[in-house]
């Protein structure tokens, strides 16, 4: 009890001392956004045509006319109602343009470190179970691969065998094809939503979906993960605790699962927290080349098209992921290393 | 071949053992043959580098990847050991022999409670449910007598102290009632009456439940406390073998001779640790033939070399027939340091140090003996004004220092004057240094010297002073043997001629041979310059013949202090006559 307490306390502080930290970005990304070049009104303004009274109505109209603390404070108040702006390019509110692509992204980048994990913890435990055989060097060698190809290229690549010549996968296009009717919306998570309907068949159709894009990003980030587990594995391989459980005579599944890779899962844990929060920004190459309809995607097209209010709006989400995410290891960290709550 | 009735437990023929490193093949245990009887504590002693703990693991096969069995037998109950598969193994770890390691805090699985741990163990061998698992957990807690077994069965490693770890490693390591149990050095690193009560504990239960015990341990006392007979081995080999008594008495072979003087006991002097170092045609007593050397002292008692442009004053060392080394500085020599009422406190109300008051005179030194978490490392740390303290004064020649912050003290003219060594030899050099740059760091830094001649110079007279060879002064930290490296940490704490010396357990980390050496280079040092030590250690024989007062502690608070003979002689209070008699004296009565 006391240890879920004491994890709870580290886990609220941690969260008040990353309030700064957020705050710093809100007012770093607004003033990049100003500063950088290219004219949101002239872009937004009818046509080339446009006439200078034309282009500094829009102006006035997006406040662009105040001096830039005036409109720092009135974004930052906006933010505070709740207000993340509107769109120019979709004429939505940036906040309902972001709800409705964030679980696109979201089921993406589970999905994906999901099969990079359930593929390089094995990796890596084997190659630090056989270290300097054969299959430590074929580790090696898939791990060189996934971070020397590009992910647009391992995509285009994935596309090309599965879907072209061999005809496995359904047209990368989105997240299910147009002829499956979409789940009732619950969660966003389509996987979620079709099981939750019932629906297995199109519970198969978005799977099938997002295998492609899934492992694209997965083989990416699966080098850093299986590294670090290979690494962390041979530490606790040659640990001092190792060499008592042998000595001790415990079975050889138990001396490398439960004393040996419970211990070195504990830098993979933090490694995967990082590995995430990298991976949701991105993965904006995947989602293009897949026409996945997440919020990478939407945020590159509005920076594109110097639309400031989607990129501040995807600018703070990610901000506030990067926190929750920070957070979510801290605790699990906690809960799987009874040493950290002593602190 | 089957067993015989007669025929001992185990019995080791002709071992060796070879380990592929990057410079070939290096042959750790070459030729080792002993044997023990079934009931029986052999002790195996020797200094690091001598193969002990390497035999341990060839007979347990539990090795690393790159050693193994080159040649000879190791016979279990008639079986040999070297032939078995890993399933054989499998069941002879831990339900036939098993082992004890240095470190039990690593030794347990950190994320892991030691309920769960224990159990394992048992569960290896025996087809249990898990319930029973914790009730035999609970009984072997119990039987290893930790404080409140209910409660530390769901307690980690980190939540117990270093005396408890090694008791729930004793627990599991007998768990399933094994014929042989081989501790590999039990006690180092534990407090002395830790080490005696676990010690008692170990004797107590292969006693009780007929196990053989295989010790092994550089502590020559420990060996002859409990053990029935002791094998010394050095360089991989067996030099001899006896009775405790016979061999520590009267040893035969001359490194047994050597590592004997080399112990502490409770008579021996500075200069009895090493007699023949005094002599620099003696073969050295380390693998590192400088080591012993360049401490010398020649025979008639100066001291041998007196560096060129050495601008102290030399004062005759004291001859061996001396009373201990401890010389008296002269009444009324003015107080060097004097600390009054310091209070340490951390957050959460920890104490630390709790009103100690205590004086050194000009060219005195001062032991701090007590156990772990009794304060004296932070009081070392406190006068060297690496920490500030909470309350309380340090008066330096009539300066108070305490007003200084710590952060900013580097910049105080004293700075020079108050010079500390670290316990660990390794780390606290920068290993991105050399020797050369270790010392002359502080010259640099201090006394704004530049580099060029001057600076050489003194390096070098310091190196030379500290007995490090001039050849080894390029070399980087790795390069050096431990004790080289205890040189370098000298050398670079006498490079600004301090006043006052504080030594925070300086031989700890080193073979008694190499410690014998590094005490009478100290000894020499303080005398030559007149320097002042604050002597920090948990070896009570070494204090002994360092220091002329002793100051003991226990949680934090000063118990007793003194004359340093007066104390050992007739301790006063119940704390000091613990720790006194925990220590263990060669030659003392053995247990069983």
């Amino acid at each position: 009890m006391s240890q879920l307490s004491t994890t709870a306390k580290r886990a609220g502080w941690r969260f008040a001392s990353s309030l700064p930290a957020l705050f710093g970005v809100l007012v770093f990304t607004f003033l990049l956004m100003r500063v950088l070049p290219g004219d949101p009104a002239v872009f937004f303004a009818s046509g080339p045509t446009a006439g200078k009274e034309e282009i500094e109505m829009i102006r006035k109209q997006m406040g662009l006319d105040k001096p830039v603390p005036e409109q720092l404070l009135r974004y930052l108040g906006d933010i505070g109602s709740g207000n993340l702006g509107r769109s120019l390019t979709t004429g939505q509110p940036v906040l309902a343009d972001l709800q409705s692509r964030l679980p696109a992204s979201l089921e993406l980048t589970f999905s994906a470190l999901l099969i990079a994990l359930l593929t390089a913890i094995p990796l890596g435990v084997a190659a630090a179970l056989r270290q300097g055989s054969w299959i430590d060097h074929v580790v090696r060698f898939i791990c060189a691969l996934g971070v020397c190809v590009p992910t647009f290229v391992s995509g285009l690549l994935l596309i090309y065998a599965f879907y072209y010549l061999l005809g496995l996968a359904p047209d990368p296009t989105g997240r299910v094809d147009i002829f499956t009717s979409l789940p009732p919306r619950l969660t966003g998570f389509l996987l979620i939503d079709f099981a939750l309907a019932g629906d297995w068949e199109g519970w198969r159709a978005a799977a099938a979906q997002l295998v492609l894009p899934a492992m694209t990003m997965a083989l990416f980030v699966v080098a850093p993960l299986a590294r670090i587990t290979r690494a962390a594995m041979l530490a606790s391989l040659g640990s001092d605790f190792v060499r008592t459980a042998r000595s001790l005579g415990l079975p050889p599944a138990k001396v490398i699962v439960t004393y040996a890779l419970r211990n070195a899962l504990l830098p993979v844990l933090t490694i995967a927290g990082i590995v995430f929060s990298t991976m949701l920004g991105a993965n904006v190459l995947v989602e293009k080349v897949f026409s996945w309809p997440g919020v990478a995607s939407y945020a590159l097209d509005a920076l594109l098209s110097s639309d400031y209010a989607p990129v501040q709006g995807f600018v703070l989400l990610m901000a506030s992921i990067f926190v929750v995410v920070n957070l979510t290891v801290d605790v699990l960290y906690g809960i799987a290393d009874p040493r950290v709550s002593v602190e | 071949m089957s067993a015989t009735p007669d025929a001992p437990l185990l019995a080791i023929e002709d071992l060796h053992v070879t380990f592929s490193t990057r410079r070939g093949l290096v042959e750790a245990v070459r030729g080792v043959s002993f044997s023990v009887a079934a009931g029986e504590t052999l002790g195996v002693v020797g200094e690091s580098g001598s193969g002990k703990s390497v035999t341990a693991f060839a007979v347990t096969r539990l090795l690393d990847a790159s050693g193994r069995v080159s040649q000879g037998r190791i016979r279990f109950a008639g079986e040999d050991i070297t032939a078995a598969s890993s399933k054989q193994l499998r069941r002879l770890h831990g339900a036939a022999i098993s082992m004890i390691f240095q470190n039990p805090r690593g030794a347990l699985n950190p994320i892991r409670t030691v309920g769960q741990q224990i159990a394992d163990a048992i569960m290896a061998h025996e087809s249990i449910s898990a319930g029973e698992g914790r009730a035999r957990a609970l009984e072997l807690l119990k039987a290893v007598l930790i404080r409140d077994p209910e409660k530390r069965l769901d307690a980690y490693p980190h939540e117990l102290s270093g005396g408890m770890c090694q008791r729930v490693m004793i627990a599991m390591a007998i768990a399933c009632a094994p014929k042989l149990l081989i501790a590999d050095e039990p006690t180092t690193g534990l407090d002395v009456t830790t080490q005696k009560t676990v010690m008692d504990l170990l004797a107590r239960i292969t006693a009780e439940r007929g196990m053989a015990m295989i010790l092994i341990t550089h502590d020559l006392g420990l060996a002859s406390r409990y053990c029935q007979r002791v094998c010394v081995m050095e360089q991989g080999k067996v030099v001899e073998e006896a009775q405790p008594l016979s061999l520590f008495s009267a040893p035969q072979h001359p490194y047994t001779k050597r590592l004997v003087a080399a112990s502490p006991t409770a008579t021996s002097t500075i200069a009895d640790l090493a007699p023949e170092a005094l002599s620099p045609s003696t073969v050295s007593l380390s693998p590192h033939p400088e080591e012993a050397a360049p401490a010398a002292v020649s025979k008639d008692g100066s001291v041998v070399s007196q560096p060129p442009g050495a601008s102290f004053e030399t004062k005759p060392a004291a001859s061996p027939q001396d009373e201990g080394s401890a010389k008296k500085p002269a009444p009324g020599t003015p107080l060097l340091l004097e600390v009054q009422n310091l209070v340490k406190r951390y957050d959460r109300g920890v104490v630390a140090v709790n009103d100690v008051s205590f004086t050194i005179r000009a060219g005195e030194s001062l032991g701090l003996v007590g156990e772990s978490g009794s304060g004296k490392s932070t009081i070392s740390r406190l006068v060297c004004r690496l920490i500030d303290a909470s309350e309380g004064e340090i008066l330096f020649d009539g300066q108070a220092i305490g007003t200084l912050p710590a952060r900013d003290f580097h910049r105080s003219p004293l700075r020079k004057d108050i010079q500390i060594v670290f316990q660990d030899p390794t780390d606290s050099l920068n290993p991105r240094f050399n020797a050369f740059d270790c010392i002359a760091h502080p010259l640099r830094r201090l006394l704004n010297m530049k580099d060029g001649a001057a600076l050489t110079a003194r390096v070098s007279e310091c190196a030379e002073r500290a007995g490090l060879p001039s050849g080894l002064l390029e070399r980087f930290p790795h390069q050096l043997s431990g004790g080289q490296k205890a040189r370098v940490g000298i050398a670079r704490a006498i490079a600004c001629r301090p006043r006052l010396l504080i030594l925070d357990e300086p031989t700890a980390a080193l073979d008694v041979s190499v410690q014998a050496v590094i005490l009478q280079l100290l000894d020499r040092l303080r005398r030559e310059d007149d320097l002042a030590l604050l002597f920090v250690s948990h070896d009570l024989n070494v204090v002994r013949m360092m220091c002329e007062r002793t100051v003991v502690m226990q949680n934090g608070a000063i118990v007793e202090q003194g004359e340093s003979l007066a104390l050992f002689a007739a301790p006063q209070t119940d704390y000091a006559r613990t720790l006194l008699e925990a220590v263990l004296h060669l030659g003392g009565p053995t247990v069983r």
